[in-house]
């Protein structure tokens, strides 16, 4: 979204109903080779996906009612916001969780998944549910206010806060689009902030690279997937500022 | 706390579903652009007058090109860009198709917990998908 709202003429709103619909697409390519690979969690996604997409609604609604300057500075300023939290985090790649809480034990929320970078089955499990959770809620409202994936809010949260494995909190945030996306997409779809010129080609080109880009992430180190998150997050977010700001348009 | 070592039957289930639903809606995409910018169709909003109305915002855009609000487009697939909506609008289905498919897996296996919640999606998803919530514009 911060790069279509970047470099082209469009207006914000037809490129906030491209971004849902193009990071949906994309996560409903990825979605099926994740879930299979269990890189995807679905008993991690399905209580938070209730409360973001639920929220998404609302952003999505708030969101095409603000003026393009206002949505554009909030949306730079929360993406750098996240770059400062990814730089300064310690250890990110495979967090220790001593002690699971009681929210995620009673929804049996943990699991294995085999890291193919090391050779190694990685256990893993989450503590801070209902932090995370009520973190979902601000994310879901973002989500569709900035027409975004929320892929850059929903990674640190599973990862940093929750302290699910790096690639795990990746995998499932991806999954995660294709639910959040969805419902803020139908407000943009029903409100007629979607043209096929624009939207059409991207999506195909975002689902070809995702299913491609599915077989890459089992395959590279967690240190790499991190920095270059952090380095798109940081262009993206600086963009979007500027942008409101007037200072590049 | 048991360890999954491979991903539950109703995560492969869910993503069964999703693979095939994935690549019909791309399917079809493919078809209707391709339908689109050959012109077979012609457009509602012709394609050279494209660069006039994306700057406009949403409210504006709707008025000039006299394009309803809704699920109104469906009488309108008859026309090369609005026929595009039909793969749109089948990808932001999937998921709510995917859900459907897991609640009664999630009710066998006495998953009570995790069917509600299944349940509540596919409400919200509905909701979402139903064009009764529309948005101020400015």
């Amino acid at each position: 979204m911060p790069i279509i709202g970047g470099f082209f003429p469009f207006h914000i709103d037809f490129v906030r109903g491209a971004g849902l619909l193009v990071a949906l697409a994309g996560a409903l390519a990825a979605g099926p080779g994740l879930l299979k690979k269990g890189m995807a969690d679905l008993r991690l996604a399905l209580p938070v996906a209730v409360i973001a997409s639920s929220c998404a609604i609302v952003g999505a609604m708030i969101g095409l009612a603000l003026p393009a300057k206002v949505v554009n500075i909030a949306l730079g300023g929360t993406i750098l916001g996240i770059v400062v939290i990814m730089l300064m985090a310690k250890k990110s790649e495979f967090p220790e969780v001593k002690q699971a809480d009681n929210l995620s034990t009673a929804l049996r929320i943990s699991g294995v998944y085999h890291e193919a970078s090391t050779g190694q089955d990685i256990n893993w499990q989450i503590h801070r549910t209902p932090q995370g959770l009520l973190l979902f809620i601000v994310i879901g409202v973002m989500a569709g206010m900035f027409g975004l994936g929320a892929g850059w809010a929903n990674v640190p949260v599973l990862n940093l806060l929750m302290g699910a494995p790096l690639k795990v909190s990746v995998a499932t945030s991806k999954f995660l689009l294709s639910i959040t996306d969805t419902s803020a997409a139908w407000i943009y779809v029903n409100n007629g902030a979607v043209l096929p010129m624009m939207v059409v080609p991207s999506i195909i080109g975002i689902m070809l690279g995702s299913i491609v880009g599915v077989r890459i992430l089992a395959k590279t180190k967690p240190a790499a997937v991190r920095y270059i998150v952090i380095t798109m997050l940081l262009f993206a977010g600086s963009r979007a500022l500027l942008k409101g700001l007037g200072i590049w348009n | 706390m048991s360890k999954k070592i491979m991903a539950t039957e109703e995560q492969i289930a869910y993503a069964k579903l999703l693979d095939l639903g994935m690549k019909a809606g791309l399917l079809l995409l493919v078809i209707t652009f391709a339908v689109y910018v050959f012109g077979i169709l012609t457009p509602h909003v012709p394609v050279n007058d494209l660069p006039n109305y994306w700057k406009l915002p949403v409210k504006e855009y709707l008025e000039v090109t006299h394009i309803p609000h809704g699920w109104a487009w469906v009488g309108m697939v008859g026309k090369g860009d609005f026929l595009n909506f039909i793969g749109i609008v089948f990808l932001a289905g999937v998921t709510i198709v995917c859900y459907l498919r897991i609640i009664p897996i999630l009710l066998r296996k006495k998953d009570t917990m995790y069917a509600v919640l299944a349940i509540i999606e596919v409400l919200v998803l509905t909701l979402a998908a139903s064009g009764v919530l529309k948005s101020g514009g400015h």
